[in-house]
């Protein structure tokens, strides 16, 4: 028997360098495992997604500058995390987004309309689509993973193949919620995908403050279920892993964890001010590691895209956007009474009087 | 309060109780604040602004993102002979360290016989009116005030916030201070210098009036005030009362003041059903019922989550008018 390791870490260790990442395309544009990456066409998708959930992450800036949209948590940076975990489910798949995973529920195919209702609190916002398996963005923190856990088991039990997947952040591993669902999710074989996004900080404290540990995906080792950690940035490897991870829990090998690596470069929300809390030296090196110009000066290279072509999907996604635009402003407000809507099947005689009231006030 | 020559400063609530948390981190050693942002970033509403630069990074630190575990520190640390002062970044996100908060927070010097004592303090900003995201306008003072051995506090203007806030710190049980959001850059007062503190369990006669009894705390005073001024107008004389303190109540001033208005109207911005507006209808029922001649009315929020729709969110906190239109029906009945 070895003797173990019982050297201290000191607490703040700065996380080891990115290359020992599972990463198919490094920024300078190496790439590795070439046997292992997805189709061209695959690729090329993957890029359109990401393009498209860029450009609503840079439109929503705008709308929420000219009051066109309400607060908004912002993932520009974080889309190869957000496409390439989401890509790898169909409709049939279960999505538990948080409030920074908008990329991840419009890659999925929550309507842009829909999303954009959402972002400006209208009820049509929550009012997600029967064909979709997706839920309202989770604003309270690590909640949706038990619910993730849950949805996967009834799955399994139904006979079904469909998995679940569910969304959380370097801040939100802390909870309570995060360490028993995967350990619920390995002692019942639930086919689950559990995707950490360690985007370096939580609000303002930086992963380093939130926990000692620096592999966050070695997490999964004490559940007794794999653990991947993924260059985050790298939406090839982040779709690759996430497609394994799928295929094993469909085909009843239970659930992963993955860990990707990326980086929050924008603010907690719009209306935060992340000067207050860090300085230029934190976010170093991370707008060199952008996953969407790295993959487009692949593709580009690779000839699977051309200037034209680009530009014409740039034409595309902003036609789409501006049309989806189109139809969340002329989504209905509210009435004052819609308050008491849909708090039970069969509303009360206490919210029969309150509703009463409310129309009475009118 | 101190006496009137002490010199003041005019403060929003947020900086009375920035205030309060230095005074009482630079009088006791053994105070330490934590939570979720607290430290580097001094709060998401800047309630700690400058603190761990002043006092340093142990004794105001930021946790990592886990309400229970907050909490459950919180009480480790007061059992173990330090003054624990806990920020829970929002009221609607208190739900998982509930239970620390059910099976624990309350029950130590019960369970121990006095051996131990927990006193920890936990703020959280509270309700609506802001605008906030789904869940961060809850006010769940109730599921709280239902704690035996928990002591509820909420102030409701910058002098009582600061004044509140320096006596739960020195209180010897454990104590949970909700501040309304509203409030903590609204309100805006005179707010004296210095050390001083406001007796927990005493309530406050905001306006003084015959007619009707008003009954309130926290964002709601301010609400109820106006609704009171706009009743002066048509001559009807409203008496206001802050409780400043929900548990323990100050139900001495209550009753007095329903005894000599004889109407009720409770006011507060949480769900209708078994809100802290209903334990005080049923203490006003049970004690001065002979003295009524009006039906007890209560002014709140509905049975329905509050809503995150912003174009309504207004319909579902009650406003000067609603609570305006409760007085005329009292006083008409």
């Amino acid at each position: 028997m070895t003797q173990p390791d019982l050297s201290p870490i000191p607490p703040g260790t700065e996380p080891p360098p990115q290359d020992d990442l599972f990463q198919f395309l490094a920024p300078d544009g190496t790439t590795h495992h070439p046997e292992l990456w997805p189709d061209r066409e695959t690729q090329l998708s993957l890029y359109r997604h990401m393009r498209r959930i860029r450009h609503f992450d840079e439109r929503a800036w705008v709308l929420y500058r000219t009051g066109r949209l309400g607060v908004f948590p912002p993932y520009g940076g974080m889309e190869a995390s957000q496409v390439g975990t989401a890509a790898a489910l169909t409709n049939e798949d279960w999505l538990f987004p948080t409030y920074r995973d908008t990329g991840a529920a419009l890659t999925y195919g929550l309507p842009v309309a829909r999303t954009l209702a959402y972002w400006r609190t209208s009820p049509h916002g929550w009012a997600m689509p029967g064909n979709l398996k997706v839920l309202p963005f989770y604003i309270p923190i690590a909640t949706q993973y038990p619910h993730a856990v849950g949805a996967a088991l009834a799955e399994s039990r139904k006979g079904t193949q469909n998995v679940a997947l569910a969304y959380i952040g370097d801040g939100g591993s802390s909870e309570g919620d995060f360490h028993e669902a995967l350990n619920f999710a390995g002692a019942l074989d639930a086919p689950c995908v559990f995707i950490l996004q360690n985007n370096g900080w939580a609000i303002s404290v930086p992963t380093r403050t939130q926990t000692r540990a620096v592999n966050l995906a070695r997490r999964a080792d004490g559940y007794g279920i794999p653990g991947v950690r993924v260059d985050g940035n790298d939406v090839l490897a982040t779709y690759h892993v996430t497609a394994e991870a799928v295929r094993r829990a469909r085909e009843g090998d239970g659930p992963t964890l993955i860990e990707t690596v990326t980086y929050r470069i924008k603010p907690h929300t719009l209306a935060d001010d992340p000067a207050r809390y860090r300085t230029d030296a934190d976010n170093l090196g991370w707008a060199e590691k952008d996953p969407v110009t790295r993959l487009r000066a692949h593709l580009l290279a690779d000839g699977l895209l051309t200037g034209d072509a680009d530009a014409a999907l740039t034409r595309e996604i902003e036609a789409e956007f501006e049309a989806a635009l189109a139809e969340a402003d002329a989504y209905p407000d509210p009435t004052p009474a819609e308050i008491l809507d849909h708090v039970f099947a069969e509303p009360t005689p206490q919210l029969l009087r309150q509703r009463a009231q409310i129309e009475a006030e009118e | 309060m101190t006496a009137t020559a002490t010199p003041t400063r005019t403060m929003t609530m947020v900086a009375a109780i920035n205030d309060a948390l230095a005074l009482a981190l630079e009088g006791d050693p053994t105070v330490h604040i934590f939570g979720e942002d607290v430290g580097v970033m001094g709060g998401v509403f800047r309630a700690t602004d400058g603190l761990q630069a002043r006092f340093g990074a142990e004794r105001v630190f930021d946790t990592p993102l886990a309400e229970a575990g907050i909490v459950g520190l919180g009480i480790g640390m007061g059992l173990a002979g330090l003054k624990p002062v806990a920020e829970i970044q929002f009221a609607g996100f208190l739900y998982p360290a509930l239970d620390q908060v059910l099976s624990h927070l309350g029950r130590y010097r019960h369970r121990t016989r006095s051996r131990f004592h927990l006193p920890m303090v936990v703020r959280a900003p509270y309700g609506g009116g802001v605008h906030t995201p789904e869940q961060h306008a809850d006010s769940p003072e109730a599921i709280l005030a239902h704690v035996p051995g928990v002591k509820v506090v909420i102030p409701s203007t910058p002098a009582d916030a600061k004044g509140l806030l320096l006596s739960a710190i020195a209180d010897p049980d454990p104590v949970f201070f909700f501040e309304a959001i509203k409030l903590y850059r609204s309100a805006k007062e005179a707010v004296p210098e210095g050390h001083y503190t406001t007796p927990l369990g005493q309530a406050r006669l905001v306006t003084t009036g015959d007619d009707v009894t008003v009954i309130c705390y926290g964002g709601m005073v301010e609400v109820c005030t106006r609704a009171a001024e706009a009743a002066r107008a048509h001559g009807i004389g409203v008496e206001v009362v802050d409780l400043r303190t929900l548990v323990p109540m100050d139900t001495e001033t209550v009753l007095a003041s329903v005894r000599k208005t004889g109407r009720a109207v409770v006011v507060s911005e949480a769900p209708r059903t078994n809100g802290f507006h209903s334990e005080v209808s049923a203490t006003i029922a049970e004690e001065a019922i002979e003295f009524l001649r009006a039906p007890i009315v209560r002014v709140t929020g509905f049975d329905a989550p509050y809503p995150p729709f912003t174009s309504v969110e207004d319909v579902y906190r009650p406003n000067p008018v609603r609570v305006a239109r409760a007085i005329r029906e009292v006083v008409r009945y």
